[in-house]
């Protein structure tokens, strides 16, 4: 890693003016994972890191807070996935959330990635990720993955790159209906966590919305309406140190047997987390079963667009959309 | 690849093969060119900078207060190989992704490697020299050695602390499913997962029947 300095400010006024001054010299350092990961592959070479641990305690208490609200959760966005994972008197409906955080990476990376990192990690792509060659995103002039080794890429929504998005917090969040509070110029403002992802479509250098020296400060989930359950499921190579092949979270919302409300979300087959919609509506007003399940999974890849290599994504997701309905909604498997 | 595909000048020389190999000798690069210091027009508000540069920092090692001086750019990894001659934690991927750098910060499991020398300053540092107690081996270290947890060796003190933070968090007895929790982040190459969730188990029950 090339020298820089860390610079340790107090308040959230002063580490945005330092960062704004020099936006790509000097990223806000939160558990440094992924920064520290393309630093040392000479992908980022910044003159300061602002550190946000650094805040003081009053200055830093919403990026801290991990609490209940009315029937609700906020999550700073410099909670740890650990923090996350372990979090007691989670309310039994974000099960999805703390399932995603006790899965991703390793219980030492848990420790210190934090829930804000985590979203706005950059792509795994191994063509962005490799120090000797130029893609669309580091500033080339074709997407490498379109036509060469694609079978970690996305399946929908892709084009005219074709990463998926890195974060497994991402799918649970969204399913849950997360909000996200950002702090900016123009003062604090609050979105839907789905409006803060950019495909590549709309921005190539960066997946996100922020604009530089934003920072994210926490994100809330709304109180879950009475019989909401939510559940996450992955596919990885390996059942450990790996990264999803593919993901779903979703949250049904049952009364009886019929199910009211759903909001199903898909990771890495798309650059951002991918709402299957035409699964949601064709679960709402309907009395769940096994065979409404194997009618509607199919439903997740509609749209899908498979590289020469990732085509087994498309049966994946169905599976896991499949299989996360069967859990969430307590319908056993049929053999 | 692709033909299209586009090598840049930076990384002629490494090689595709070659990359990994290289970044790990890299180190913490002290004959590289300074990064340009907090300039007098460009002053500090409500903050503090450290480095570029060696900085002081003070922490505790194993017990035992330590004042040290470490770069910005300086890994606990480094700080403690290099600059101080720990070496029980070792070094494999340098990238998060072995556990074999593993060591606690405050009773957390964290990898050295993708932590920063300076933020451990003022927290408590604990490697694989520091779970015996008055050079006694732990018991988990003997049922490690009693049981063969190990071949190489090379994962080993790694292990070590995942498992130790496991035995003083969890309360009542260990199942099979937390040790494989808490040594997910740990790869061993020669296969002894078997002997190390047995060792923890051994090192439990040692515990309980006190
Ligand atoms: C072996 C391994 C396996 C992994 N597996 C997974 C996995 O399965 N799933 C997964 O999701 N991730 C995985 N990861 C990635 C890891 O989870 C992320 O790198 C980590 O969550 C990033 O969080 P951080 O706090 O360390 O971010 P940092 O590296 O500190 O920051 C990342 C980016 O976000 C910006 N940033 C951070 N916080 C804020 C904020 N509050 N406001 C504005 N900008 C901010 C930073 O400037 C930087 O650009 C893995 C990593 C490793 C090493
Ligand atoms: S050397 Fe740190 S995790 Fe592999
Ligand atoms: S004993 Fe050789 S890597 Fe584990």
């Amino acid at each position: 890693m090339r020298p820089f300095s860390l610079i340790r400010p107090t308040t959230l006024a002063a580490a945005r003016a330092r960062a704004l001054a020099e936006p790509q010299a000097r990223p806000f350092r939160a558990g440094g994972i992924d920064l520290l990961g393309l630093m040392k592959e000479g992908l980022r070479a910044p003159a300061e890191l602002i550190e946000l641990h650094a805040l003081s305690a009053t200055e830093g208490a919403e990026m801290r807070a991990l609490a209940a609200t009315e029937g609700g959760l906020r999550v700073g966005a410099l909670v740890s996935l650990a923090a996350l994972a372990r979090a007691k008197g989670l309310p039994p409906s974000f099960e999805a959330l703390r399932e995603a955080a006790s899965s991703a990476a390793t219980p030492a990376i848990r420790e210190a990635a934090t829930v804000g990192g985590n979203l706005l990690q950059r792509p795994r792509c191994w063509y962005l990720r490799h120090p000797d060659l130029e893609c669309l995103k580091s500033g080339g002039a074709s997407c490498l993955a379109e036509g060469g080794e694609n079978r970690l890429h996305a399946i929908l929504g892709g084009g005219p790159c074709y990463i998926v998005h890195p974060s497994t917090l991402a799918a649970p969040l969204v399913a849950l209906a997360a909000t996200v509070t950002i702090l900016g110029g123009g003062g604090r403002r609050t979105l839907p966590l789905e409006e803060l992802f950019a495909p590549p479509r709309e921005r190539i250098d960066a997946e996100h919305r922020l604009a530089a020296g934003e920072l994210l400060l926490a994100l809330e989930l709304p109180a879950p309406a009475p019989g909401l359950r939510s559940v996450y499921e992955v596919a990885k190579e390996k059942l450990s140190h790996d990264w999803p092949l593919a993901e779903v979270a979703l949250s049904v919302v049952v009364e009886g047997q019929t199910i009211r409300g759903a909001r199903v979300v898909l990771g890495h087959v798309a650059p951002i987390p991918w709402r299957a919609l035409a699964v949601e509506q064709a679960l709402v007003g309907q009395v769940a079963s096994a065979e409404l399940f194997a009618r509607v999974a199919p439903l997740a890849s509609v749209g899908a667009r498979p590289l020469a290599q990732n085509g087994y994504k498309v049966a994946l997701t169905q599976g896991l959309v499949r299989a996360a309905l069967h859990r969430a909604c307590d319908v056993p498997i049929p053999e | 690849m692709t033909g299209a595909t586009k090598l840049t000048r930076r990384g002629l020389l490494r090689g595709f093969g070659a990359a990994p190999v290289i970044a790990s000798c890299a180190g913490p690069s002290s004959g590289e060119a300074a990064a340009e210091a907090v300039s007098p027009a460009d002053p500090l508000i409500d903050a503090v900078a450290i480095g570029p540069g060696l900085a002081p920092l003070d922490l505790r090692l194993n017990g035992a207060a330590r004042t040290v001086e470490a770069a910005p750019q300086a890994t606990l990894l480094a700080l403690l190989r290099d600059q101080l001659a720990i070496t029980g934690t070792k070094e494999v991927c340098d990238r998060g992704a072995c556990g074999a750098c593993n060591v606690l910060i405050d009773g957390e499991v964290r990898s050295a490697c993708m932590t920063l020398a300076h933020d451990v300053a003022g927290r408590e540092v604990t490697t694989v020299e520091g779970l015996a107690t008055s050079g006694a081996p732990s018991p988990l270290q003997r049922a490690f050695v009693e049981l063969d947890a190990l071949q190489c060796g090379y994962c080993t003190s790694g292990m070590l602390i995942s498992c130790s933070a496991l035995l003083s968090r969890a309360r009542g007895p260990l199942s099979r499913a937390q040790i494989q929790g808490a040594i997910a982040g740990n790869l061993c190459r020669c296969g002894c997962y078997e002997q190390v969730i047995a060792a923890t188990l051994s090192a439990a029950g040692e515990r309980s029947a006190l």
